[in-house]
């Protein structure tokens, strides 16, 4: 099953995955990293495809991807 | 050691190649143009490389990357377009990079004359650029010693990762003289560049890197004590000068480069008509050779006959600073893009003698 | 399980980019990171940085570099590259640097078709010092220095950098393209991946123009910024391949 892991400390909370995910499965969670952004997570792996776009449009490579 | 009857810009072109330089990049302004010139073609003969840059900026811009890759690199102007490297000297002497420059001054301010002249003294052995930074700053007599200091200047610059400038004027670089140039440096006995050289990859984490900018003013402040102790070793270590019939003299001339040439004729003169006459010639401009100063005899001497081709003067400055206001300054001066003559240099001595 | 998409091996594993969130600078160093991993050119490259937001990146790459003077980058480039051959040398900058102060460096580098990939970030405003009008600012578009909007009038049209450079002789690649969604990095990285290969086939002059975000600047969030490049910025600035020697 294919899924991504968002790397906390590299994450800047910008949004672009959130919107970039065609299956919207990406939101900005309620935790937050040591410089103080709210980190990007998955809400449903289930429906994650592995199409890569969010880790592709992530200007900080925080996201790797699985399948 | 081969024998050549020469002009003083190409001179110190061929022994900037003879020095290990294989890369130039200049830009044409006048007197400096054999330089560039006779290097669009010598420097392809030992497989380095020339380049006519889009401007003096673009210039020195390309002699600072390719001397950040550990290539002995040198470009070369006259006055107003050693303004314009200026920014691109400090980003070398910032960098701890080595390159030479030589400045074929022209008189000034602004565009000035073409002829020879001295009025970029404080310009290059005090402020090049804003920021602190010298130069080790050289400045020959003759088509010889620019030959010779030109040579010299690579490992100055490589042992020292320095910017050294070579300050000189159109008298030097256009007079012919018969030079006997140093002999083609071996690769092999030239510094090795491998632990700085920004071409070179390190195996582990670390890039290697050239910045100048420090987000803090610590980390400026332990660069700027690096610099600073660099210099004072230079002080102790490196102060260069002549002393002509200094010995048992009796009037004390001083003077540099160009003009320094024109002095020790009027002190050859002077002696010729029964005056004990001496010059001390810097041949460093920074460091300034105090020491040359210190071995006046102050009980007997009382003033000192600073010529200089530069209105208002400005290497008298370092005169004072290096005697210790103990002396009257008499200052024998021509505008720059006037020669100063021996004959006006003998009578104002003896004038005020 | 497989990892399909993971991060190049340019930045110290502890350490991320400090550019500020949404930055196109940090997509655009991803994509030339990626690259110089796909061709095992990592050992290889020089990057010549630029003064201003780009220059920054030196901090946090792991290549080799050096900090050119303001809009010098790409003399600094031709001159290494000429002197190392064997180096890959890419030229970073962005517009402040690249088509202001150093609008005299790129087209003589490009006009000489020096063997360089040079990768310029418009991101339509002077980034570092505060967002000030740059030369690739829109009609319009309010800046630090032009408060009602830049006027054709009063500071000229904006440069369109890629076209100028494309109807020179000597530039082998000149094309486009943006940062600011999946599809257009895509694209984007298919040129970087080109122009660096070019480079190391000998093929000559290479010019990337990348539309990039800057949302604190713009004082937009970055979804918003995107928005703004699909709406504002692809309509003065078209993306394309203006030329293609291959
Ligand atoms: S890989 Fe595709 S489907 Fe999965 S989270 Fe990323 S964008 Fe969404
Ligand atoms: S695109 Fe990257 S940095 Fe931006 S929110 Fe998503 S994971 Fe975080």
């Amino acid at each position: 099953m294919p899924k991504i892991e968002v790397n906390k400390e590299f994450c800047k909370s910008c949004g672009l995955c959130t919107v970039q995910c065609p299956k919207k499965i990406i939101k900005i969670g309620s935790e937050v990293n040591s410089k103080g952004y709210n980190i990007a997570e998955q809400t449903d792996e289930s429906q994650c495809t592995g199409c890569k776009l969010c880790a592709i449009v992530c200007p900080d490579t925080a996201i790797t991807v699985y399948k | 050691m081969s024998k050549e009857f020469i002009k003083g810009n190409e001179a110190m072109a061929e022994a900037a190649v003879r020095g290990g330089c294989r890369f130039f990049a200049g830009y044409p302004i006048t007197p400096q143009n054999d330089i560039p010139e006779y290097l669009s073609k010598r420097l392809f003969e030992v497989g380095g490389t020339f380049i006519q840059g889009e401007s003096e900026i673009a210039s020195i811009n390309m002699v600072y990357g390719v001397a950040a890759t550990g290539v002995r690199s040198m470009t070369s102007s006259s006055s107003p377009g050693l303004a314009l490297k200026s920014e691109g000297i400090s980003f070398i002497a910032g960098s701890r990079i080595p390159a030479v420059i030589i400045n074929v001054a022209r008189g000034g301010p602004a565009l000035g004359t073409i002829q020879g002249a001295q009025q970029d003294y404080f310009a290059s052995a005090k402020a090049i650029a804003p920021g602190g930074f010298r130069c080790f700053v050289v400045s020959p007599s003759t088509v010889q010693e620019a030959a010779d200091l030109v040579y010299e200047a690579f490992e100055i610059a490589d042992k020292y990762r320095t910017p050294v400038y070579v300050l000189t004027d159109g008298v030097i670089g256009n007079m012919m003289e018969i030079v006997e140039l140093p002999p083609m440096r071996d690769p092999e006995e030239m510094l090795s560049s491998d632990a700085w050289r920004i071409t070179k990859y390190n195996d582990d984490s670390s890039a290697r890197q050239f910045s100048t900018y420090r987000p803090t003013g610590e980390m400026l402040t332990v660069d700027n004590i690096a610099m600073a102790e660099l210099y004072e070793e230079w002080q102790e270590k490196e102060q260069r000068w002549e002393a002509f019939m200094m010995e048992d003299a009796e009037v004390v001339l001083t003077a540099y480069g160009s003009a320094g040439r024109i002095a020790k004729s009027a002190v050859k003169e002077l002696r010729a008509q029964g005056i004990k006459a001496g010059l001390i010639r810097p041949i460093t401009l920074f460091p300034f050779p105090n020491k040359a100063y210190e071995n006046i005899n102050y009980d007997k001497i009382d003033k000192i006959f600073v010529v200089e081709m530069s209105i208002p003067p400005q290497f008298v400055y370092d005169v004072e600073l290096a005697t210790k206001s103990q002396l009257d300054y008499i200052n024998i001066n021509t505008s720059g893009g006037v020669i100063v003559e021996t004959e006006s240099i003998v009578d104002k001595v003896k004038e005020s003698m | 399980m497989e990892k399909i998409y993971e991060r190049p091996s340019f930045t110290s594993p502890a350490i991320g980019m400090g550019f500020c969130p949404g930055c196109s600078h940090s997509t655009a160093h991803k994509l030339m990171a990626q690259a110089l991993d796909k061709y095992g050119l990592r050992d290889k490259a020089v990057l010549i940085y630029p003064v201003g937001c780009g220059g920054l990146g030196k901090d946090w790459v792991r290549l080799n570099n050096i900090v050119a003077l303001h809009g010098r980058a790409a003399a600094v480039g031709t001159a290494i590259k000429k002197c190392n051959p064997e180096n890959i040398v890419i030229s970073y900058q962005g517009d402040g640097d690249l088509a202001a102060i150093g609008m005299a460096e790129t087209m003589h580098a490009a006009n000489r078709g020096e063997n360089l990939t040079v990768i310029f970030i418009n991101n339509t405003n002077f980034g570092m010092t505060g967002g000030q009008m740059a030369p690739t600012t829109l009609l319009g578009q309010r800046t630090t220095t032009s408060p009602d909007g830049r006027d054709i009038e009063r500071h000229g049209a904006p440069f369109k950098m890629a076209e100028l450079i494309a109807e020179l002789d000597a530039p082998k690649f000149v094309g486009r393209f943006a940062l600011h969604d999946a599809k257009n990095v895509i694209k984007a990285q298919a040129a970087i991946d080109k122009a660096i290969r070019m480079q190391v086939e000998g093929k000559g002059y290479s010019f990337v123009e990348l539309i990039s975000l800057c949302p604190t600047n713009w004082k937009l969030n970055p979804v918003d910024s995107a928005k703004r490049v699909e709406k504002e910025i692809l309509k003065e600035y078209p993306l394309g391949i203006f030329k293609d020697f291959e």
